[in-house]
């Protein structure tokens, strides 16, 4: 499914929710499942600190596509994260790239991607988009 | 100044200011979030209002009428500051951009002129970052020291040890009136007291307390006394810096540029006085005067009235918020204003402060701009709820239920 199939998807899932209340308790719901990422990955190195809570995100370049792994402390930071994983993950850099992500805006959590927040989000998309660059050049140069 | 005492009755209060009324995600507004900012009654918008529509001119220097009306209308303001500080002296009264630059301005001016290698300045455990930071800086440039004088678990000063950190290379002690993050109330007067006699000069960081109790800066003693209008029910932007006179007139100027000179030649500048001297530049004039306005409401009302009133505040919601399961309060000083922070086990300060902006609560969540002092009680953050006199018990009401109701989402 390309990056675009998935926001849709995930847009459409959200059109059935009536209030603020079911759209968070989902959230929510996703922020609780197991964790995104090994225990051995929350280290300095892949930690994105924002203000309010905090971020670590890996990525690996697997058989050509990028392989995302995140967590938060925040359980609806860490239920974003896992909506925005489930739309990148498992694509090549160069659409990762390229794809424009308009999702959350339409699922109105834009506020939670507003630099002000300083949740660790807005620097967690800037990450993704670095990491996915870094391996286009990999592979053009591989 | 005379002042005219009005019974102070909560619901009338709360019509002076329209933002109260406001919707949010739905909701009535609950803003509970005044150790941020306060929000502004109707005088205070007028009064910015009427400055652009009616006076707006550059002041200290025109001739003409609308000139001199903004002037007059400006000093009146610093006039008037002197009186609700009980200063000496209106010069003592320096406008700044607000409680940070206030702070900076005498770290630079006083630390470049008075610190020297080995000297030291001493700051508290619960410092904001504003009272950390242009320390740090001023100590590095100097080859200075800092210290700082440890707290106790309950979010109090521990004065012993504070004061045998204050030594005869103690050349400063800057410390916040009421701690932002704590609620705590500190001892200013005794610890300015007890600094005097080692000959160290104090600066209290009164961004807390201004807008919350009588601040007579000849009763405290205090060198330097600074804090922000905007949290004292006035426009953003504007600060105010009060120090001795024989103090200031004693520094360097912080910044150069119009207003604060009296002659300027390619070979010598001379120095205007006080307080132009600290003033560099085309001031917040608008700013500057609405100041006046935010005083004049304020003083409708006696400042035990304003105490009584966050006391219950504080006490109602202290005993509210002890009833949620898992909830522990950061802070706990005998001394306190009307600031709880607390955390819940298991649950985070930012998921908790989402869910209950969207039930129309606004409470601050996170460090506060005192990250060393969240490791000192081994936490990351908290949830802080800060009230103003314009707060009711119904507003607390609505709080802890959006708080149970956050919390029964998260766990």
């Amino acid at each position: 499914m390309s990056i675009k199939e998935r926001q849709n998807e995930v847009i459409d899932e959200f059109a059935m929710f009536d209030d603020w209340m079911d759209k968070y308790e989902y959230i929510i719901s996703l922020g609780k499942e197991l964790p995104l990422i090994d225990e051995g990955k929350k280290v300095e190195k892949n930690i994105i600190k924002g203000c309010q809570s905090r971020v670590w995100l890996d990525a690996q370049l697997i058989d050509g596509k990028v392989r995302f792994t995140a967590d938060s402390d925040a359980i609806i930071t860490k239920g974003i994260i896992s909506l925005m994983i489930r739309v990148l993950d498992d694509s090549s850099p160069e659409e990762i790239v390229n794809e424009d992500l308009y999702f959350i805006d339409e699922i109105g959590l834009k506020e939670h991607l507003s630099p002000t927040r300083s949740n660790g989000l807005v620097s967690m998309v800037k990450q993704m988009k670095m990491y996915a660059l870094a391996f286009q050049t990999q592979l053009k140069n591989g | 100044m005379q002042t005219i005492t009005q019974k102070f009755n909560v619901e009338e209060v709360r019509k002076d200011f329209p933002i109260l009324q406001r919707e949010v995600n739905g909701k009535r507004l609950v803003y509970l979030d005044n150790g941020a900012t306060a929000q502004k009654p109707q005088s205070v918008i007028d009064s910015l209002n009427n400055y652009y529509t009616q006076e707006n001119a550059n002041i200290h220097r025109g001739v003409h009428t609308l000139s001199q009306e903004a002037t007059s209308a400006y000093e009146e303001a610093r006039v008037q500051m002197r009186e609700f500080l009980n200063a000496q002296h209106t010069e003592e009264i320096i406008f700044t951009k607000g409680t940070t630059d206030g702070i900076n301005l005498v770290a630079s001016s006083f630390g470049r002129f008075n610190l020297k290698e080995g000297d030291e300045i001493l700051i508290t455990a619960m410092e904001h970052h504003s009272n950390i930071v242009p320390w740090q800086m001023i100590c590095e440039e100097k080859g200075a020291k800092l210290k700082v004088a440890p707290i106790n678990d309950q979010g109090e000063l521990i004065l012993d040890e504070l004061y045998d950190l204050i030594t005869e290379r103690t050349k400063l002690v800057a410390i916040v009136h009421i701690s932002n993050t704590l609620g705590t109330v500190n001892p200013v007067k005794e610890i300015i007291a007890k600094a005097h006699e080692k000959g160290a000069k104090v600066l209290v960081d009164g961004a807390q307390s201004a807008p919350h109790m009588q601040v007579d800066v000849r009763d405290l003693d205090a060198d330097f006394y600074v804090f922000s209008m905007h949290k004292v029910f006035g426009p953003t932007g504007v600060g105010i810096l009060y120090g001795k006179k024989e103090i200031l007139e004693s520094l360097p100027p912080y910044q150069g540029g119009g207003d604060m000179i009296k002659t300027v030649t390619f070979e010598k500048t001379t120095y205007n006085e006080l307080p132009h001297k600290f003033e560099a530049g085309t001031p917040n004039i608008a700013d500057g005067i609405a100041t006046k306005a935010a005083l004049d409401y304020l003083q409708q009302f006696s400042w035990d009235e304003i105490h009584n009133h966050e006391m219950e505040l504080l006490e109602y919601a202290t005993k509210r918020l002890k009833t949620i399961e898992g909830l522990r309060i950061i802070g706990e000083a005998k001394e306190k204003a009307s600031v709880i922070s607390f955390v819940i086990d298991g649950v985070h300060a930012y998921d908790l402060g989402v869910l209950v902006d969207k039930m129309g609560v606004a409470v601050r969540t996170g460090h506060h701009c005192t990250q060393p002092l969240m490791e000192r009680f081994g936490i990351l953050g908290t949830v802080r709820a800060s009230f103003a006199f314009y707060n009711t018990k119904e507003e607390i009401d609505v709080l802890v239920n959006a708080i149970e109701r956050a919390k029964n989402m998260l766990i």
